[in-house]
């Protein structure tokens, strides 16, 4: 196909002459193309995370929630006698664990599109993360913390092992994550939810400022 | 079905096993939000990082207007009176305060780990997909945290 073959079609599917600047194969495909590779804008990401929300309801009645995944995952495979866990996790949770599958899918079919790139933070937290001793700011993740090799580390075991068990423990307590309260809650106008939220940044808050530093030095 | 979810939880109450065609929208839906994730970043370390040090408002607009569009959405299902693509009624239970204790508490003890990890749970599944293999550590650690909370619940102020 020519970069042009838009005009042709425009011709061939019998639309008038007038027509003939719709979007060109070759303009369709950049656009694309940027969208696919380069990370979206706030006004994209943000509204796009949002729909998640009429989507499911409008699916089987379900409220957008990540965290019940680990609860279902627990009922299905270590009930025990903990009451907590002592329901048919195939109904109440079947759907949420082929979403987390899905999300896990996704994350690889992204990472296949476009060149590897930077998250292009802002100067002053890179100067920040380095007076912490982060020097590597290539891919996702810190790689002098989150890789295999650093795990039994001190800070690859408080950040990964740690701070996992505390993301398990903090939302089976408080009942929702991110998704689950700050963005499913509030948008429903929830009070427990901002309560959960104001949670949420008062310990991200502190680790970020007194645990951190203890961590990674 | 056996035993039924105890009465304060806020998980989705117990519906018919979505057929097939559901059941993959669901995986659709995931996948979907999985590519949302990485996309816009909010799945980085970094970003995180960059948030709580009040850094950058992109955190702050991509989750404001996440919450405004979901908002609207609700606001207009319930307007218009719309329901399930299988016919159903929407429904959005209310969750139950308490004392609150478990809100205030637990997202506190959620927000430690959000900082430390650099992740909340739908992220570390698609941090997984990305090739961080290492958050499969973290998953399987909150695994053990839930299981611990469900086993202490008795025990716990809500």
């Amino acid at each position: 196909m020519t970069p042009w073959s838009g005009e042709t079609n425009a011709h061939a599917s019998g639309l008038g002459s007038k027509q003939r600047y719709i979007l060109s194969d070759f303009e369709m495909q950049s656009t694309l193309a940027a969208f696919a590779s380069g990370p979206w804008p706030w006004y994209i990401a943000g509204p796009v995370i949002g729909l998640f929300v009429p989507a499911l309801l409008i699916v089987g009645n379900r409220m957008f929630g990540v965290s019940s995944s680990l609860r279902h995952l627990c009922s299905a495979v270590l009930p025990g006698r903990v009451e907590h866990f002592r329901y048919n996790w195939k109904l109440a949770g079947l759907w949420n664990l082929l979403f987390v599958a899905g999300t896990g899918l996704g994350g690889f079919i992204a990472s296949q599109w476009g060149a590897p790139h930077n998250i292009e933070i802002s100067e002053q937290t890179r100067l920040a993360l380095m007076n912490l001793g982060i020097h590597d700011f290539s891919g996702l993740a810190p790689r002098e913390i989150f890789t295999w090799s650093m795990l039994l580390t001190f800070k690859g075991f408080v950040s990964v092992i740690l701070g996992g068990f505390l993301v398990g423990f903090g939302t089976a307590y408080a009942g929702g994550c991110t998704s689950g309260h700050a963005i499913s809650g509030l948008a429903d106008l929830q009070l427990p939810s901002l309560v959960a939220v104001i949670g949420f940044f008062a310990g991200g808050l502190i680790a970020t400022y007194f645990l951190l530093p203890l961590v990674l030095l | 079905m056996s035993t039924k979810p105890a009465p304060d939880d806020n998980a989705a109450p117990p519906m018919p096993r979505p057929a097939g065609v559901t059941s993959l929208a669901y995986l659709v839906l995931g996948v979907l939000f999985g590519i949302t994730l990485t996309k816009s970043e909010v799945l980085s370390w970094f970003r995180i990082q960059e948030m709580f040090r009040f850094q950058s408002p992109r955190m702050y607009l991509i989750i404001a207007s996440a919450i405004a569009v979901a908002a609207v959405s609700i606001a207009l299902i319930r307007k218009l009176g719309v329901k399930t693509i299988s016919g159903e009624p929407i429904t959005i239970p209310p969750k139950s305060m308490g004392l609150g204790v478990r809100y205030a508490m637990g997202g506190t003890i959620f927000g430690f780990g959000w900082a430390l990890v650099g992740a909340c749970p739908g992220p570390l599944f698609a941090l997984v997909g990305n090739g961080l293999t290492v958050m499969v550590a973290a998953i399987i650690s909150g695994l053990v945290g839930t299981w611990l909370y469900g086993f202490l619940r008795p025990r716990l102020p809500h």
